[in-house]
């Protein structure tokens, strides 16, 4: 592990961002971009989660033993993701309500699980910090991105702070289908086309 | 056999850490989210209900306790007359309970209106029992009593497409609203007369 802390904490943000490039955690990233603030909303709650238990995993690592680590790993994470939930509840009712089941559901989240798995468990607290922020806020701009793209073809809007800001004029006739199931996916698979061609 | 010991001390000694956190945060929140229910949550589905009232409803409250439950009851007044009230039952929904806010005329006993308040449903599918007003629509002005089916299961209520246990939850719900209805009506009367 010869990588400094700032490139530990950048590599979340492009070359190994997490929806895209290790296309992990779809669950949540195709039902909940209906509208920006969905996705930042989202991100930010799966940021939090993911910097706790990075910072936790990491710091008992040693504690840990290694047949048990995944248990270990799961109760870490939803005990933060409860946290995450109550504090939901009590400050931001509205957008608890929309992202609904989907706030328990990041206990399953893969990216959560495999950061502990794959980064926290082998390196320090500080390491493990910088890669669960940089992966949280790259989760998070992808959920921004994927949630912009979606409203803005799929309602004609941009919601910032509960008020959709209408982009398009009154006869602007909405892509429906960008807000269901099938324009998350297309949605997705041309980000995805659009960030390999860009690597080539 | 130390291997052993060693991984159940460190589970259960997180476990008590996690279930510790958890309560105290619980405890700290406790009375922030139950505000934020009330007026994000049945505040809305209340004040549809009792569209028209001259009062405020989720002033004008009154508990009663039910087989050892507390419910909230919210007045409606219409016409000057204290003559609705609104409370909440539940039933089992397709991912956790179905919260269902009923308001009832105590003059006919009949429905005024009915909104979901709290549900966990798959969003875009079940969760459409809240945010497609024609489902609790065709509820308004039955009488609340006796039993609520689904039309599949023999009843005559309209199910949701693709939301059969939704509707079946918002059903149930309901025939619980009409059975503490039923104990309860004597009480409520009382409650109201006091209220004038």
């Amino acid at each position: 592990m010869a990588k400094t802390i700032a490139q530990e904490f950048t590599k979340g943000l492009w070359s190994e961002i997490p929806p895209f490039r290790l296309v992990l955690g779809l669950c949540p990233v195709l039902a909940v971009t209906k509208t920006v603030e969905n996705g930042i909303g989202m991100g930010l709650a799966t940021t939090f989660v993911l910097v706790c238990s990075n910072i936790l995993v990491s710091s008992l690592r040693k504690a840990i033993p290694n047949k048990v680590r995944i248990a270990c790993f799961i109760i870490i994470i939803a005990t933060f993701v409860t946290v995450v939930e109550l504090v939901m509840q009590a400050y931001t009712y509205p957008l608890f309500l929309k992202l609904g089941i989907f706030i328990p559901l990041i206990v399953v989240n893969c990216i959560v699980l495999g950061r502990s798995e794959a980064f926290a468990f082998k390196n320090g607290v500080v390491a493990s910090f910088a890669d669960g922020l940089g992966m949280g806020i790259g989760f998070t701009l992808s959920l921004a991105a994927l949630g912009a793209v979606r409203e803005l073809f799929g309602s004609g809007t941009l919601t910032i702070w509960e008020t959709p800001i209408q982009i398009f004029g009154p006869s602007f006739q909405p892509f429906t289908f960008m807000i269901e199931a099938p324009g998350a996916f297309i949605c997705l698979g041309l980000m995805l086309c659009v960030m390999n061609m860009t690597e080539k | 056999m130390r291997e052993m010991i060693k991984m159940i001390v460190v589970l259960t000694i997180l476990c008590s850490f996690s279930g510790g956190l958890l309560a105290a945060i619980r405890n700290g929140t406790k009375d922030k989210i139950e505000t934020q229910q009330l007026t994000f949550v049945k505040g809305p589905a209340i004040l549809a209900i009792l569209e028209g009232a001259s009062n405020a409803p989720i002033d004008d409250r009154f508990k009663i306790v039910d087989q050892g439950v507390e419910r909230n009851f919210f007045i409606g007044v219409f016409d000057g007359k204290a003559g609705s009230v609104a409370f909440e039952s539940s039933g089992k929904g397709f991912s956790g309970d179905i919260g269902i806010m009923v308001g009832v005329n105590i003059s006919d006993d009949s429905i005024v209106g009915v909104g979901v308040t709290t549900h966990s449903e798959t969003p875009g599918v079940g969760s459409k029992a809240k945010s497609d007003p024609s489902f609790v629509a065709q509820f308004k002005d039955k009488p609340l009593v006796g039993s609520f089916q689904v039309k599949s299961d023999g009843g005559q209520v309209d199910a949701l497409s693709g939301a059969t246990v939704t509707s079946r939850g918002v059903s149930v719900a309901l025939t619980d609203a009409g059975a503490i209805y039923e104990r309860l009506k004597p009480q409520i009367v009382e409650k109201l007369k006091v209220f004038k």
